[in-house]
């Protein structure tokens, strides 16, 4: 009986993985095709990637694309990460709460009015729509996802751990740095992938604040994909998914070497 | 005394971020949805907003919405369930967020070759004999692929509160005699109900917001409120009208937050 529940278990598990896979690895096989379609493969080339490597343009909207997403990620996290110890020192119930609803609001807002009401407020403010008003929004809707990750991990910390390190003589800024930061760790390391992972997501909002002048991957080939299929966008996808494999390997390597002794001390 | 200074400081940064960010962006939208389109102050768009043409708009949109979220939760709870039952489910866990690292549209140009007319799901539908038809562009393959793409985000939060949930509380369940589906219901389930609200309001409000995928798999076959809005404010550049859709979406997203808010314990 137990045993039949786990194999009806892992084969929905694996049907999950097979279609959340699927597409990935089809834009894959097909970047090979001399076809030039995303349906009859043809032969084997390798004349997307040099015509990709080729394009100077799209390369520096690769590179636009990784700074913004760094850089925001970096400056939400910080900003995120004071914001919840602020939060979390107001002892008032109804001002934490107050203050969350006002955090929540740029989540559960539709990108769509995020990118309207960014518009909005850069025209007004004067700010050029370009780099900077890109770099803006992704900060700012990336603060609330690192406070909302941060949040829980310092709200299930014992304040007597500080009370504990304040009455051994420690001063503030040890107790930050050398009890409260080391405990929410994790939640912080997962508010900034987290923080990342939505700025290389991000569609809508840059869509409505980017300029003429300035572009990311994802507006770059949305313009290219109503454009119809070509090939170099599945050259490309192969590329990012190869450096996303990457990186999630040296993150893994990282978590389980590092993280090890936290696991354990949670459990 | 010096605490309050300390506390003012740590607060600052994202102080300022609620002020310019979140506030200051609705207030415009609200300012903005006052003015028609040859910058007069009036109640036109208003009074436009409440035609037949709008109101199916607003229907058709939800339902849409609430459909994905059904769908994905639907598929990401077990998922998650089954996730927090394996050995290495960190892991699992990580090779379940891999692909919203990749870019979402991407995914959405893959499922642009994958339901083409010659595509891969045609190909497989000659297969088992029923014969390929029009998939691009249809309802079906509007909500599949934004189900496709909400997943991971409907799993990470319904898996992180499962995670939470104390496995002693099951054991406990079953000495007292309850069956599992009874443990599901009576246990599992409100103790983990957070995080399917959690997860549900990332679905469904960016759910409405869709415009992106609208346009590319939809081919403007649905026109959802995040449609409606790009259209007022990039290609009609009719910022009011765009402003008093947007309006509405927020009222519609308070509602909806109201309705799955969390009740954090100990806050």
């Amino acid at each position: 009986m137990q045993k039949k529940s786990n194999s009806f278990a892992n084969l929905l598990l694996w049907i999950v993985f097979v279609i959340l896979y699927a597409p990935i690895f089809y834009l894959i096989f097909y970047s090979f095709n001399s076809g030039g379609t995303m349906s009859h493969f043809e032969g084997f080339t390798l004349d997307w990637y040099q015509e990709l490597l080729q394009d100077t343009r799209l390369l520096i909207i690769v590179l636009n694309t990784i700074v913004i997403a760094l850089l925001s990620a970096l400056i939400a996290t910080v900003i995120g990460v004071l914001g919840a110890i602020g939060i979390r020192s107001y002892k008032q119930r109804k001002t934490r709460n107050s203050l969350l609803s006002l955090n929540n609001v740029l989540i559960v807002s539709p990108d769509v009015i995020i990118g309207a009401s960014f518009l909005i407020l850069f025209t007004m403010a004067g700010i050029q729509l370009g780099f900077y008003s890109v770099l803006l929004s992704h900060i700012a809707f990336s603060v609330p996802i690192v406070v909302l990750m941060v949040l829980p991990k310092l709200m299930e910390m014992s304040p007597s751990l500080e009370d504990a390190a304040r009455d051994l003589g420690a001063s503030h800024w040890n107790v930050l740095t050398k009890v409260t930061l080391p405990y929410i760790a994790p939640g912080i390391f997962a508010g900034f992938f987290m923080a990342l992972t939505y700025s290389l997501d991000d569609f809508a909002v840059t869509f409505f604040v980017t300029g003429n002048g300035f572009s990311t991957l994802s507006v770059e080939i949305y313009s290219l994909a109503r454009r119809g299929v070509s090939l170099n966008i599945n050259a490309l996808s192969t590329l990012m998914f190869v450096v996303t494999v990457i990186f999630v390997v040296v993150y893994y390597y990282l978590a389980s070497r590092s993280g090890t002794k936290g696991a354990n001390f949670r459990r | 005394m010096q605490n309050k200074n300390i506390r003012h400081l740590i607060m600052l940064p994202y102080a300022l971020w609620i002020i310019l960010f979140v506030i200051a962006p609705i207030l415009l939208v609200v300012y903005y949805s006052f003015f028609d389109i040859h910058g007069n102050f009036s109640l036109t768009n208003y009074k436009n907003f409440f035609t037949a043409t709008y109101l199916q708009m607003i229907v058709n949109s939800f339902w849409y919405a609430f459909l994905i979220t059904v769908i994905s939760l639907l598929v990401a709870y077990p998922t998650a369930y089954i996730l927090t039952r394996t050995k290495h489910k960190q892991l699992w866990l990580l090779l379940i967020i891999v692909p919203s690292w990749i870019n979402l549209l991407l995914k959405a140009y893959a499922f642009i070759g994958i339901f083409g007319t010659h595509g891969a799901a045609n190909q497989f539908l000659e297969w088992i004999g029923i014969g390929s038809r029009q998939l691009l562009f249809t309802d079906f393959s509007f909500v599949f692929v934004a189900v496709y793409i909400f997943i991971p985000f409907m799993i990470l939060p319904i898996f992180n509160a499962l995670d939470k949930l104390n496995p002693s509380l099951l054991y406990a369940a079953s000495d007292l005699g309850a069956s599992k589906w009874t443990t599901f219901r009576r246990v599992i389930f409100p103790l983990t109900l957070d995080g399917v609200k959690s997860g549900c309001q990332v679905v469904f409000i960016p759910a409405l917001s869709l415009f992106m995928l609208t346009r590319l798999i939809a081919g403007n076959r649905v026109i959802t409120l995040g449609t409606a809005i790009e259209q007022q404010f990039l290609v009609t550049q009719n910022w009011g009208m765009g402003a008093t859709i947007a309006v509405f979406l927020i009222i519609s997203m308070v509602g909806f937050m109201a309705l799955t808010s969390i009740r954090r314990r100990g806050v």
